[in-house]
């Protein structure tokens, strides 16, 4: 928020000239703002922070995996005698860590920072409209998301601690945990209106919205990444919004969605009514989570279809076919979620249907992957720091993506099932795959935002020193997770003998995960430092050609001085016979 | 700053800003409503036996007479706007609102009588689902309501300013008091007769 303000004190060309243009005082402009730009730096901000939590979160069960019952350095007495005491971690606690590394790192973080962040900030620029359709509606998301996020923090403070159940919250154990799963239900219903309410907004604003000449064909990849995802918000949360009022049935009312008959705890009946049906919800939670999935991959997929564009000085190799397979990538997300199920006795008829549909949607990602690969043939690259990111994100994701073949297929799937294989699989796609392209946004579009550009030689350090923290954290679990180690285990698993050789890999990725936070500090002081000592910026710095880049940095109230007009389609690079190496949508033709 | 296609529909998409949001938001009822339905359908087949008559069809059927009653005044309402009357419309914004308070009547009567016998949504799955689907449906309605009083009331000044934007509001109020309709229209058959 902070960085607007300078970035219009010092900016040498701002939008005040527009013909009426009200002050609004403090609240209005930064906190309460309905300006998408504005809100999608708050959302962005928010982000960036949940995921530094659930980071630290994480570093935490790092140290009691790596030492188990080993006393918490330094910090170890913070936490009090019900999570840690004498500094040593309480399996209760640990789970509560999990659970919450997981949904903050999910819905706290990634989502907001990929979609509520960069959607909004760029979105409504790159399509050349003033602001989102619904500017209060915009501005309520936000403030409804961060409700949600309040709830989730406020939860660990709770008697018994935050939810403990896993991100995935599977009955009967959820209903029957302690009340923080009741704040984590409350959390997920504020998080998940308030996608509701953006996604609408986003998918009217990109339907109804677009600058003159800017055909569907022309619109810049990440904002078919936008729209696409934003079906996806649309179409599968309420599922699991329904899903949740139904665990607070269980949980408040007393009802038995979830509670089979004959439920005995901890050698006790349970009193209730039962004939209710633990899979259901599962079914209920993957109809969502499923697409999830797509919605923390799509946007980084734009993201970094739009880096790679700029810094090859190519256009993107296959248009057409990235479209295409985004949108069919994003109708399979919804057929696709029983593969998380296989265990659980489905039946070979639905695993096998389940099976092939995983097979089919893997097609898609796979036209997208080798089109940006093909992107950098014969190209002379820019090797910004942005670009580092988006290059280090095609084979980070293609190796999470790979070693998720054997995860959909029953046969092997029941091998790896629930082992740290799985870990390894999903964390390769979310964080050196997303967390890495949302870097690159940040590096990218940061001038946009604040007029100013970030430090190249820190952020190079803050990639170089991440890609290799990162690699050594997620690569030994695919060892770990082929020996046969469960996901779950509060101290790794050290009563199994067939852990014995694999416990020492937990060390190396404890120091790993320690340098990767390590590595991050470069970040956020290049963050901030930038915001007030960045080198100043033009309105194009990096020689883009998509319709951003026309608005001044940062753009003002309306964001364009004038209405902007397309002429091309977005990636006209290295035209030949042309004036420069680029070709904004936004130039007249013969101009 | 104005933001485009407000009030007149964009020529490309045939389509207001409003309507297209209200119709994105109705989709995603669907799908919360079709998680629920297809949590009964689960329930019910995955169920030993199933109770029946334990419901009031009179009453059940009473109310669905006034929602479909109340779908129509609402789209008098909207027609009489058109036609410029506002007085009219508001008369029939009005009858609507009451219907709905009429139904949430009803309802509370059904729930009480449950309640009387101790029979709550702990009793068995039949009254959990069938608490979960009419409770939230209940909100719809108590939702709708706010907003329909609010274009009764404090925002009928539009109607001065606007009257072009008032009745696409009222419109899009329209198509979602019919989705809570057609709502109730699906659960009347599946929870009281089936």
């Amino acid at each position: 928020m902070d960085k607007v303000e300078t970035g219009t004190a010092h900016g040498h060309e701002h939008a005040h000239g527009h013909a009426h243009h009200e002050e609004l005082g403090f609240w209005r402009k930064y906190v309460f703002s309905v300006d998408h730009k504005v809100i999608g730096i708050q959302y962005a901000v928010t982000g960036l922070l949940f995921l530094l939590f659930g980071f630290c979160l994480m570093m935490l069960m790092r140290f009691q995996l790596a030492y188990p019952g080993s006393p918490i350095p330094l910090i170890g007495g913070l936490f009090g005698p019900d999570k840690a005491p004498g500094g040593i971690m309480l399996p209760e606690f640990y789970n509560q860590l999990g659970a919450m590394h997981g949904t903050i790192m999910v819905f706290l973080g990634v989502v907001p920072l990929a979609v509520g962040g960069f959607g909004n900030f760029v979105m409504p620029l790159q399509i050349g409209a003033p602001d989102m359709a619904f500017p209060k509606l915009n501005m309520m998301s936000y403030w409804v998301y961060f409700c949600g996020g309040v709830v989730m923090l406020v939860s660990f403070f709770l008697p018994g601690g935050a939810a403990n159940s896993g991100w995935t919250s599977y009955p009967p154990l959820s209903v029957i945990a302690t009340i923080g799963q009741t704040a984590w239900l409350t959390g997920m219903v504020f998080l998940i209106t308030s996608s509701l309410l953006g996604s609408v907004n986003f998918i009217v604003t990109i339907v109804q919205l677009r600058a003159k000449g800017l055909s569907y064909m022309r619109l810049p990849f990440f904002v078919w990444a936008q729209f696409v995802t934003s079906f996806l918000l649309l179409l599968a949360f309420p599922p699991l919004e329904a899903a949740g009022v139904l665990q607070l049935m269980d949980r408040l009312a007393g009802t038995s969605f979830f509670m089979p008959s004959g439920l005995v705890v901890s050698g006790r009946p349970l009193t209730v009514a039962g004939g209710g049906n633990p899979l259901l919800w599962q079914h209920l939670f993957w109809f969502l989570a499923h697409p999830e999935v797509y919605v923390l991959i799509l946007p980084a997929m734009g993201i970094v279809s739009e880096v790679i564009a700029n810094n090859t000085r190519k256009p993107l190799w296959g248009y057409r076919a990235l479209v295409y397979s985004i949108i069919f990538l994003g109708f399979m997300s919804f057929i696709v979620w029983a593969h998380h199920m296989f265990m659980t006795g489905m039946g070979t008829n639905i695993s096998a249907f389940f099976q092939v549909t995983t097979m089919i949607i893997s097609i898609p990602s796979v036209v997208i992957l080798t089109a940006l690969l093909l992107s950098l043939w014969g190209a002379s690259i820019r090797f910004t720091t942005p670009m580092l990111f988006a290059l280090a994100f095609l084979p980070m994701f293609g190796i999470g993506g790979l070693t998720g073949l054997p995860l959909g297929l029953a046969p092997s799937d029941i091998h790896l099932h629930d082992t740290y294989y799985v870990i390894g699989h999903f964390h390769y796609v979310v964080a050196p795959g997303t967390i890495f392209a949302l870097f690159a946004g940040v590096y990218y579009w940061f001038p946009k935002a604040s007029g100013r550009k970030m430090n190249d030689t820190l952020g190079k350090i803050h990639f170089w020193g991440s890609f290799i923290c990162i690699n050594l954290v997620f690569m030994p679990m695919f060892i770990q997770g082929l020996g046969g180690m469960n996901r779950r285990m509060y101290d790794g698993g050290m009563q199994y003998a067939h852990n014995a050789g694999l416990l020492k890999w937990n060390v190396v990725i404890g120091f790993a995960a320690w340098g990767l936070g390590l590595f991050q500090l470069p970040f956020i002081v290049n963050f901030f430092s930038s915001i007030k000592w960045g080198a100043v910026v033009d309105r194009n710095p990096w020689e883009a050609t998509t319709l951003e880049w026309s608005a001044p940095s940062p753009p003002g109230h309306g964001n364009f001085l004038t209405e902007p007009v397309v002429y091309r389609g977005p990636y006209e690079y290295s035209v030949p016979g042309a004036a420069s190496d680029f070709t904004p949508q936004f130039e007249p033709k013969g101009a | 700053m104005e933001i485009p296609y407000t009030v007149e529909p964009r020529p490309d998409s045939g389509l207001a800003n409003g309507k297209l949001g209200i119709w994105l938001f109705l989709a995603s009822e669907v799908m919360l409503f079709g998680a629920l339905f297809s949590t009964y359908i689960l329930l019910r087949v995955g169920a030993a036996e199933w109770p029946h008559g334990e419901l009031s069809i009179k009453l059940g059927a009473i109310n669905t007479v006034i929602l479909i009653c109340s779908s129509v005044t609402m789209v008098m309402s909207w027609a009489s706007l058109k036609l410029n009357n506002f007085s009219k419309g508001r008369l029939y914004l009005l009858i609507t609102i009451v219907l709905a308070a009429v139904f949430l009547v009803n309802k509370y009567f059904e729930y009480a009588d449950h309640f009387a016998r101790g029979e709550g949504p702990w009793h068995n799955t039949f009254l959990a689902i069938y608490f979960t689907l009419t409770g939230l449906h209940g909100l719809h309605i108590i939702g709708g309501i706010v907003v329909m009083a609010y274009l009764l009331g404090p925002g009928a000044g539009l109607w001065k300013r606007n009257p072009e934007q008032y009745t696409n509001r009222i419109e899009y109020t329209g198509l979602y008091w019919h989705f809570v309709d057609l709502v109730w229209i699906f659960l009347f058959p599946v929870l009281y007769l089936l």
